[in-house]
């Protein structure tokens, strides 16, 4: 029998494109996305539910779906978009409902993969460069996404001892780039104005929206168990990110940064959540060695990454949207889903 | 718990677009260029710095270059680092107080002229992964914040990390004896408040203040002659990328590579005619 895969978050960035790589796989039988919308991109054979993520649902999905694998990618690492209350109950109780469920007595499941950030490193001045897997933080969490990230990974971690028998996968992404994804920085970015802290210059590691998808197909391909930072090669300073990106840096003072950009903040023309603050003060590196260790390579470093979200960035403003890489109508969807007009090959 | 690295060798960025010359660790060598312009009026004209045992610095491979901390605001990193990178022609990265990255410019301009967290992991890579030369003061903030009467005794080679560093990098240690740095900048008390209040490691009240006034006076080094010997490197038998080493070893090894530096700073104030001419 080949994989069936419970994906959740099917309607944002990620889960999209993960499901779309997935099933590529002919080893993948069947995927089965969730999402608290419509997806954005147009799949081939992805089932999709749309169901918030409560422990009686997805105990239910779960058991009559037989997944063996569930990739979880429905979480916020975008604090600017959402309030405390939803980030909390999105990301620490969306994961222990999904993992009540995936632990529960009977279950089929035997792979989890979660996706994390490197922002459960934190950023601050007794950092070492680069950040190993297994590196301690050097101060608390300090803002509620970070907060929220490290009781997730508590989560996840506590089940992987509870449940000797199912892998589990923690994949922390750096600071994500590319054409579609969006994130703070990217719009800060796109605006063409990017926030500095006066007098810092910290390095920053980047890694490509493609590589972040191929590396969910490794770990997921090879039932890899573990944690992995996953991050391009190299770090490059922050001044270089905008010049790159030609991006003009609005330089915000040391002190009293927050209150400094507030009003630029609430016109909408500054995104500037707290962990970005910490960030553009001292920067953040990880240490990539055991996801190489895997064979992983990635095709992009850090700085390319920067270009090639700049490429992107230069097409976009003439052409807009018009060039729709992910033209997606559901209506049309279903129509070749289910039609008896559309002519079924079977392979 | 610290990972062990594997021993691949330090990867060059393929097909990098970066446009400036700042390396992974935030080090630039355009402005190394600078700073040893600069520094080149203090080492060869002001501080006539002098070396004996250069030839002890090995050419290739990591080392760890420890040495004593002296003056209030320590002019002997940056001459060192200035002697070995213009004499031998490698790059040293010296290791430092993470209090320097919390400064707004400072912070920047010190990281960029090669100045690194004085973080196990990071002197860890630099020496095994990279190979390179690190610079660090075992001592710490405690050597150049003692006062004038007690210059020149060195105090405690913190726990010993400087050791174990090197042990599990698998490099050697290689002690420099620095004379002149204390009376470059001698220190006459410290103002605990304001510290605390900067949050910095201490403030330094100097003769140089009393002599210049509080901003030339932070700025001019006094014109002490500086020597720089280069003791016999010390190579550990040990296994290295070990998770833990003996306790015992590490502190009497550091304590040994202490009082030898010690010993030859003793040697070199007996010989030393006068503190200005050497």
């Amino acid at each position: 029998m080949g994989r069936r895969i419970l994906l959740t978050g099917l309607d944002t960035f990620w889960g999209g494109k993960v499901a779309a790589a997935l099933e590529k796989n002919p080893e993948v039988e069947m995927i089965l996305g969730m999402g608290t919308g419509e997806p954005s991109i147009g799949l081939e054979r992805t089932e999709y539910v749309r169901a918030e993520q409560s422990y009686s649902l997805l105990e239910r999905i779960v058991s009559s779906t037989e997944v063996d694998t569930i990739v979880h990618t429905f979480l916020v690492v975008d604090s600017t978009r959402t309030s405390g209350r939803d980030l909390h109950e999105v990301n620490v109780i969306g994961t222990m409902n999904l993992l009540a469920a995936a632990g529960a007595p009977g279950s089929s499941v035997r792979h989890v993969v979660v996706k994390s950030s490197t922002v459960v490193y934190g950023a601050g001045p007794k950092d070492p460069a680069w950040f190993a897997e297994d590196t301690p933080r050097s101060r608390p969490p300090r803002t509620r996404l970070e907060r929220s990230l490290t009781e997730v990974e508590t989560y996840v971690r506590d089940f992987a001892d509870d449940n000797p028998d199912i892998l589990v996968t923690v994949l922390r992404f750096a600071n994500v780039l590319g054409a579609s994804v969006e994130t703070p920085i990217s719009r800060n970015l796109a605006r063409g104005m990017f926030p500095a802290v006066a007098g810092y210059d910290p390095q920053i590691q980047f890694v490509e929206e493609d590589d972040v998808v191929r590396c969910f197909e490794l770990v997921v391909r090879e039932r890899v168990p573990g944690v992995f930072n996953v991050a391009a090669d190299g770090c490059l300073p922050w001044s270089q990110v905008a010049r790159l990106a030609g991006a003009w840096r609005l330089r915000l003072p040391p002190l009293f940064t927050r209150e400094a950009a507030a009003p630029l903040v609430r016109l909408n023309l500054l995104d500037l959540p707290p962990e970005l603050e910490d960030l553009l003060r001292f920067g953040r590196g990880v240490d990539t060695t055991s996801l190489k260790g895997l064979g992983f390579r990635f095709d992009t470093t850090s700085a390319g990454t920067v270009e090639l979200f700049a490429r992107a960035g230069r097409l976009s403003q003439p052409v807009g949207d018009r060039v729709a890489c992910h033209s997606y109508d559901s209506d049309l969807e279903a129509f070749f889903r289910h039609s008896p007009a559309v002519v079924r090959r079977r392979s | 718990m610290r990972r062990q690295f594997e021993a691949l060798p330090a990867e060059p960025d393929p097909a990098d677009a970066r446009k400036d010359d700042v390396d992974a660790w935030g080090r630039s060598e355009h402005l190394r260029e600078l700073v040893r312009k600069v520094g080149r009026f203090y080492y060869e004209r002001w501080f006539r710095v002098e070396w004996e045992g250069l030839e002890k610095i090995p050419l290739t491979g990591g080392a760890l270059l420890i040495a004593n901390h002296g003056g209030a605001i320590p002019a002997d990193a940056p001459m060192i680092m200035q002697g070995i990178e213009t004499e031998l022609g490698r790059p040293v990265y010296g290791l430092a107080d993470h209090w320097f990255r919390t400064v707004p410019v400072l912070g920047t301009l010190w990281n960029r002229a090669g100045g690194i967290p004085a973080h196990p992991d990071n002197a860890h890579r630099l020496l095994h992964d990279d190979g390179q030369l690190v610079l660090a003061f075992p001592e710490g903030a405690k050597g150049p914040s003692k006062p004038r009467s007690e210059r020149y005794q060195l105090r405690r080679f913190g726990r010993g990390g400087f050791v174990e560093t090197a042990m599990r990098a698998g490099v050697p240690v290689v002690p420099i004896a620095v004379l002149g740095a204390e009376e470059a900048m001698p220190m006459l008390f410290k103002i605990p408040v304001l510290g605390k209040a900067l949050g910095m490691p201490y403030v330094p009240v100097t003769i140089n203040h009393l002599l210049l006034g509080p901003v030339l006076g932070t700025l001019v080094y006094l014109p002490a002659k500086f020597r720089f010997r280069v003791l016999d490197p010390v190579i550990f038998d040990v296994e290295p990328a070990l998770e833990r080493y003996p306790l015992s070893r590490v502190v009497k090894e550091a304590d040994a590579i202490r009082q030898r530096v010690q010993d030859e700073l003793c040697d070199m104030l007996a010989g030393r005619a006068s503190v200005w001419f050497g």
